[in-house]
């Protein structure tokens, strides 16, 4: 039993990213150093930088600061064939998927709602083998990541030996040259463009985070190409004031774009709690394919832009009362 | 004494009685949560809770809803990240994990990815590893909480998600993991089990307030070892089950009243 498990020494699945480091020296290289204005719109930040067939990463948790504006603004522009890093990917990896966006996926958490339950869309989506899936776990898309930003090719880890997440995978084992030990070789990942969505940033996108910071610092400099959603821009003066506040720095960014409750239904440290409701309702949808398509098209091609699906929502009167939840504030009940 | 309550207290209870003071818990979604917050409450008050998107020792106000929400950094020592956090488990700082799972193997091994035995098609699909892998894989020791039922304990998993001791004794260091971690305890409604030394294999450790022997075995699809000495569970006590009731989870998320 699981003996093949133990013995394994390559992960059977496809490598969606091309891991050499001279490749993405190459995109590096010309990037642009200049400190200029990079505030866009949603659709041209997407409709510029996102093509059909790119390997995507969001930034966030899944349903915790998530750059939904950008996502459904892709679901929008009927992108596809895209690519995934689906690390710990929750309401982000779902909606690409149930609406037609993904053609191929590394998946670490996908289909999960945490204690909320599973998502029927998400399931058929993943379920079906117009996805493909290569295998992973948490850690090993973070250091996926790191190893990008470090410009590396692959970094060792201790996850992943022994079991079937391995073999499912695409990566390999490795022996140190200094202690023999066998560790899990971990391909770093380049994502052709990486959406994070931050707390602060200014127009050349020096971009502040309130909050954990899940592997955004990684994944923004992993990426070729980077769109920023903002809470909320500000000046250049206030970046320099607490320059040790930056995580992600304006040369990583391409695009910067000022969404407020652009995370919405995810939570946003310091601004607002989770859309429960929301969340419910499209739990509910989901569950059959015409809910699902009735979802899409009245939150996403039935609006023609992230306000008006904010308002639709409940407008400011709605997020006020998820910021209060999240700033613990007990209000009384229809007040 | 006469306490009513349902398996789902039960098991957040007992879990949460196992927990040292002032060691260090990287804690899973869902049931391990409502645990932990109990025990920092109760048992360990300088439990130091470690969440995998980056919270570090926070003072939760209440249950989070995501091991990545902003309730897991609140009041917290270190608002981090997750490849800190991971690091900091492969470094040998993470005394316990506190997971859940869907399937489970008498070698503790977990399966949360899928049901069938084609990745790219499978018959049922779950979220996948998460964390869950890692930290199976990187803390110290790996405590599993979960019902229990011969559908979820079963003789192979589907997919071996999380390591456990994979094969029997050895095998993980044989794989790479790294030495002297592993499985610890799971926590279910009917049992505390544990782990035989030499073969590390499941074995029963305590039975839960009116369960035998029998109805434990008859609840797990694969053969249960059992401990020199059987011990009694005690059942929740009137203090356990009104903070878990009222400060924990007061609407019922996780313990489902």
């Amino acid at each position: 039993m699981y003996e093949d498990l133990v013995e394994q020494t390559e992960g059977q699945s496809e490598l969606f990213c091309n891991p050499d480091p001279d490749l993405a020296r190459e995109n590096f290289k010309n990037k642009s150093r200049a400190l200029e204005n990079k505030v866009t719109t949603v659709e041209k930040a997407v409709s510029d930088l996102v093509e059909d067939g790119d390997y995507i990463a969001t930034g966030g948790f899944g349903h915790v600061r998530i750059p939904t504006a950008i996502l459904y603004e892709v679901i929008r522009q009927k992108k596809r064939n895209l690519g995934l890093a689906g690390h710990t990917s929750i309401y982000d990896s779902d909606i690409l998927a149930s609406s037609g966006c993904l053609n191929r996926c590394d998946i670490s958490y996908v289909v999960g709602y945490e204690i909320r339950g599973l998502s029927a869309c998400a399931r058929r989506a993943f379920q079906s083998d117009k996805i493909k899936k290569t295998d992973w776990s948490n850690s090993s898309l973070s250091w996926r990541f790191w190893a990008a930003s470090a410009g590396l090719s692959f970094v060792p880890s201790r996850s992943l030996l022994g079991t079937d997440t391995f073999k499912h995978s695409a990566a390999k084992t490795v022996t140190c040259p200094f202690t023999g030990k066998k560790f899990t070789a971990l391909p770093a990942l380049y994502p052709d463009v990486g959406i994070v969505h931050v707390s602060r940033a200014d127009i050349y996108g020096n971009c502040q985070i309130d909050g954990i910071l899940i592997s955004d610092e990684f994944l923004a400099r992993a990426s070729r190409k980077v769109i920023i959603s903002t809470e909320r821009l500000v000046s250049n003066e206030e970046i320099r004031l607490e320059p040790h506040l930056t995580v992600i720095p304006y040369w990583c960014v391409d695009a910067v774009v000022e969404v407020p409750f652009g995370s919405h239904p995810g939570n946003m440290p310091e601004e607002y709690w989770f859309d429960e409701d929301f969340f419910q309702m499209f739990l509910g949808k989901g569950k059959t394919e015409e809910g699902t398509n009735e979802f899409f098209e009245e939150y996403v091609y039935g609006v023609k832009d992230f306000d008006q699906y904010l308002e639709k929502i409940g407008g400011i009167r709605k997020m006020n009362d998820l910021r209060a939840i999240e700033k613990l504030i007990f209000k009384k009940n229809g007040s | 004494m006469s306490a009513e309550y349902n398996p789902l207290e039960l098991m957040v209870c007992v879990g949460s009685r196992v927990l040292e003071d002032n060691s260090t818990v990287e804690v899973g979604t869902g049931v391990p949560m409502a645990a932990t917050l109990l025990a920092q409450k109760l048992y360990a008050p300088n439990i130091i809770a470690i969440f995998e998107a980056g919270g570090v020792a926070p003072l939760m106000p209440g249950l989070p809803i995501s091991v990545g929400d902003s309730r897991t950094s609140h009041k917290a020592l270190l608002a981090s990240s997750m490849n800190d956090v991971m690091e900091t488990c492969q470094r040998g700082m993470v005394d316990y994990t506190f997971l859940g799972g869907a399937q489970i193997d008498m070698y503790g091994n977990l399966n949360s990815t899928m049901i069938g035995d084609d990745y790219q098609n499978p018959k049922v699909r779950f979220p996948g590893s998460g964390g869950a892998n890692d930290l199976g894989s990187l803390c110290w020791k790996t405590i599993v909480i979960t019902p229990m039922d011969k559908s979820r304990f079963v003789e192979q998993v589907d997919y071996l998600t999380t390591p456990g001791f994979l094969n029997g004794k050895g095998a993980r260091e044989k794989a790479g993991l790294p030495l002297g971690t592993g499985p610890y305890k799971v926590i279910t409604n009917l049992a505390i089990l544990g782990y035989d030394e030499e073969t590390c294999r499941m074995q029963v450790e305590s039975l839960h307030p009116g369960v035998t022997i029998e109805q434990v075995e008859e609840n797990c699809g694969f053969e249960l070892l059992k401990a020199a000495k059987i011990e009694d569970t005690p059942p929740p006590r009137d203090e356990e089950l009104r903070v878990l009731r009222e400060e924990v989870d007061p609407t019922g998320y996780i313990i489902g009243r």
